[in-house]
């Protein structure tokens, strides 16, 4: 039975109503139209990573058609980055140092120790470090933390740029990053692991660590790795602290360009458009994309990963 | 007294007692430990304010905020292009970015089927936008408006496009959990009358979640004014001398203003630097109460 | 499975003898012909899948005009899953897949060329819980004109009517520019059947109206039900047994099969008749044992 024409369709009604009302599809223009325009802007989302890869490629493409890519991965010469990756890494690492610790314990508190009021004004009292501007942060590792904690307080040989001062204000700056993430994930934890482990004469800490910890350890390690992606790609403190001079070194207490310094740094200054020099930032900006997507992908997953656990 | 009633005393008073085990040194160490955690940001942020405060404390005048930037005379420099900058590009990022983001989150949230693979690509594609490094924003910025044919750098819109792209995921984001927290129940009672899904979340969804957005767009956009490094790369001018007319104005911003004088070795720009980040941490705190307070105002508990 | 579709004709055929031998049993307030002679709504053979789990299977009903119907059975037996079917609500569940025919005067609702839109101005819906929307009193009323593209000469007017149509117009009649959520459970509840009413719908269903609320609420709701009768179908789906007795006309019980393999599960209707008959002398043991409260 499909349609039926509305004359010979249904009931006789006594009562005057319409006897079989018009169901018919209606075209509704309107509604067709502002659904394409917020789908397009949905898109738009996929449009800029596609944007970002081709606004690489072009530049990256002739980049190397300059410069063979044994002189861009080299430890050496004046187009190396490996260099830059190493500053990277090692900034990267020392916040990571920073932050990891320190990040997991706040996040242990809130979700294991403080009660739910207490959370809501400590949560976002943490997140409050997010909010500090990385140039601000970079000055702050400039004149702060390199001059009076390192040479002063701690009498550290330490150059007036060096790794060690940015990479630890680097840590402060993503702590909120891990915790708030890990915060997810020990919550996300059910009730009724804890109350097993407590059941068995464990005291909290023992829970915590032992029961907690281990059960939300994806989300976890989703929290760090997403810690670290923001780290490989924060520029202006270690613009600022960490210096502008390429250095392969193991020392933190030199300074060390990273790639986003050396974007930064490089931007600043007067390129030709299409000179290898100015190619050469996209060529650094690329490897700085790809390496962050790679990571990202990861802490992505890991995310999903513990969704799916609980 | 019996040894059985002895024994179930001390039993009560261990249980009754409750966190005893939680009092031995360990525990304590470990709760101390994670105090620390806890705290430790806040005292850096601390030492941050008071230590900028007090190099700054010689510059805050009004010359600060009215003059422009000047190398010559170092005594007097002030930000009045960086804060203008600052504000003319926050009026364009939000005019950019606001309208799409609000779009983007209504279709994924109330459109689109969650189980099609292109929308499930958006989803994944939005998670991995919000972490793509600031920095790269700005080479896209950079390559967008050398497809539009602009070849002067360092203008408004330039540094609105990358500010805007920057601060696109955090608006989606924020929009959709705005947009999630309306019930389920409202929206039904608009189509069980027959309302359209457009009509439903325009007149009904969209007015409720309000509050939740215009929290969640203040803080994209209090992330994107100290934003400097897309700046940087777009071309924006550590210092300009006058104030901006137009979308296509060369400007500076506070931020780019910080940086170009942090690395100037000059002891009064540093110090007018410090007195720079304290106006500039204003404007932060300013927009984050200004969130703060829309959400305890107008945020509804359903 | 005695319930199958198949015999349920026979057995009304059945119920009739019995009705018509019972004479005056029960039927106190209205005579009714023992099938629906016109049927505004009918369910054939009307299945519901969400995803894999088949939740509804082979119902059929018919819903007389200016008749309450009410779904009775236990939880998770499907009932209100069909009545969601009846306009097309359940389109909104994502993975919900509906087979069979729902028609409404002939119609196919489901058939290709129906818009689910102009379903619902017609079969309006009363939720379980209150779900006033958060605008004015005056406002929640004149949003389905408004929205359905009515053509209204004097809303002042639509809006009264259909206030005086729930029995909510004297209490609210000074405080129409007011939030809807200053409303007590029970005078939301109201304002949302006013607020259906409003777009003048031939059917509204209502899905265990009056399941959030206190008995005195309940019995205004209830006798308000009665009230309306005389001018639309009401379709109703209750837990509440007593109130499918008091206010329906036509009961059709539902229970709930677990799948032997998956343990989910069916819902399928077991019996169709009228009220009185269902309550006085079921067919179906199942329905017997529900009613007399040894099952549920």
């Amino acid at each position: 039975m499909s349609t039926i024409s509305s004359a010979g369709a249904g009931p006789s009604s006594g009562t005057g109503l319409p006897a079989a009302p018009n169901l018919r599809k209606k075209s509704r223009p309107g509604e067709a139209v502002i659904r394409g325009i917020l789908m397009a802007s949905a898109l738009l989302s996929v449009a800029i990573t596609v944007g970002i890869i081709f606004a690489l490629v072009r530049p990256v493409i002739d980049f190397f058609r300059d410069v063979p890519v044994g002189d861009f991965f080299a430890t050496e010469g004046t187009h190396a980055v490996l260099p830059l990756v190493a500053g990277t890494a090692m900034t990267t690492v020392i916040a990571l140092l920073v932050a990891v610790p320190l990040g997991l314990g706040a996040a242990m508190y809130l979700s294991e120790y403080a009660s739910q009021r207490a959370r809501k004004y400590l949560k976002p009292t943490v997140e409050l470090l997010a909010g500090v501007p990385s140039v601000v942060y970079g000055f702050f590792a400039l004149t702060f933390v390199t001059p009076t904690l390192l040479q002063d307080i701690l009498s550290l040989k330490v150059g007036f740029t060096n790794a060690l001062a940015a990479g630890l204000v680097l840590g402060v700056m993503i702590i909120p990053t891990v915790a708030s993430l890990s915060e997810d994930a020990l919550s996300a934890v059910p009730q009724a692991m804890r109350q097993g482990s407590m059941a068995m004469g464990a005291n909290r800490m023992q829970t915590t660590l032992r029961v907690v910890l281990p059960a939300a350890l994806s989300g976890v390690a989703a929290a760090i790795v997403l810690g670290m992606s923001r780290a490989v790609g924060e520029t202006m403190i270690v613009t600022l602290a960490s210096g502008s001079l390429k250095n392969l070194s193991a020392d933190p207490r030199e300074g060390m360009q990273t790639m986003t310094g050396f974007i930064a740094t490089t931007a600043g200054g007067e390129n030709a458009v299409g000179s290898s020099s100015y190619n050469e930032l996209f060529a650094v900006g690329m490897l700085l994309f790809v390496l962050t997507f790679i990571i990202n992908v990861i802490s992505i997953a890991l995310v999903r990963r513990f969704r799916q656990a609980y | 007294m019996s040894v059985a009633t002895t024994t179930a005393r001390e039993v009560t008073r261990t249980v009754s007692s409750g966190r005893s085990k939680d009092k031995n040194v360990g525990s304590l160490v470990f709760l101390g430990a994670l105090w620390f955690s806890l705290f430790f940001g806040v005292m850096v942020l601390l030492v941050l304010i008071v230590d900028t405060a007090i190099k700054g404390s010689p510059r805050f005048d009004s010359e600060l905020l009215s003059n422009y930037g000047s190398i010559v005379r170092p005594e007097s420099t002030g930000f009045r292009a960086g804060i203008l900058g600052s504000l003319w590009l926050m009026l364009f990022t939000a005019l950019f970015a606001v309208p799409l983001g609000i779009a983007a989150a209504l279709y994924l949230e109330e459109f689109a089927d969650k189980e099609r693979w292109w929308n499930r690509l958006i989803e994944v594609n939005l998670q991995n936008l919000a972490a793509v490094p600031a920095i790269v924003y700005g080479l896209l910025a950079v390559a967008v408006m050398a497809l539009m044919g602009f070849n002067t750098t360092g203008i408004v819109l330039g540094g609105a496009i990358a500010l805007a792209l920057l601060i696109l995921p955090v608006i989606i984001i924020t929009t959709r959990e705005a947009v999630r927290a309306v019930p389920q129940d409202i929206r039904q009672g608009s189509l069980a009358l027959g309302a359209t899904v457009w009509q439903t979340t325009w007149r009904q969804t969209l007015p409720s979640a309000i509050p939740g957005i215009a929290t969640g767009t203040i803080l994209g956009l209090s992330r994107a004014i100290g934003e400097a490094a897309p700046l940087v790369v777009v071309g924006l001018a550590g210092s300009v001398l006058f104030d901006p007319t137009g979308v296509m104005s060369e400007i500076t911003a506070l931020p780019m203003q910080i940086y170009s004088l942090t690395s100037n070795s000059q002891e009064d720009l540093r110090t007018a630097a410090s007195a720079a980040i304290i106006v500039l941490l204003i404007m932060i705190l300013g927009l984050n109460a200004l969130a703060i307070f829309i959400r305890n105002k107008f945020q509804k508990t359903w | 499975m005695s319930s199958h579709p198949a015999t349920a004709s026979t057995r009304n055929a059945d119920h009739r003898e019995i009705s018509m031998m019972a004479g005056t049993h029960a039927e106190s307030e209205r005579e009714l012909p023992s099938v629906p002679p016109e049927p505004v709504m009918e369910a054939l053979k009307l299945n519901v899948y969400y995803g894999d789990f088949h939740a509804v299977h082979d119902v059929n009903l018919s819903f007389g005009k200016h008749e309450i119907t009410a779904l009775i059975g236990p939880s998770g037996c499907g009932k209100s899953t069909v009545l969601r079917c009846l306009n097309r609500m359940n389109d909104l569940v994502s993975g919900a897949r509906v087979e069979g025919e729902v028609t409404y005067h002939g119609q196919n609702i489901y058939g290709r060329n129906v818009d689910p839109i102009a379903v619902r101005t017609q079969i309006g819906m009363v939720f379980q819980k209150p779900n006033p929307f958060p605008k004015s009193i005056y406002d929640n009323i004149a949003y389905g004109p408004r929205v359905t593209g009515m053509k209204v000469d004097n809303m002042d007017d639509l809006v009264e009517e259909a206030l005086q149509g729930a029995a909510l117009w004297d209490e609210v009649k000074d405080k129409l520019k007011q939030s809807a959520y200053g409303l007590s459970g029970g005078q939301q509840q109201r304002l949302c059947i006013a607020r259906t009413i409003a777009t003048k719908p031939d059917v509204i269903l209502m899905d265990e109206p009056c399941s959030a609320l206190d008995p005195i609420a309940t019995s205004r709701i209830e006798d308000l039900m009665l009230q309306m009768r005389d001018d639309y179908t009401i379709i109703i789906v209750t837990h509440n047994m007593q109130q499918a007795a008091r206010v329906s006309d036509r009961t059709a019980f539902f229970t709930a099969r677990p799948d032997e393999t998956t343990g989910n599960r069916t819902g399928l209707l077991v019996e169709f008749d009228q009220t009185s008959h269902i309550f006085a002398n079921p067919t179906d043991k199942r329905t017997e044992d529900y009613i007399s409260g040894r099952f549920g």
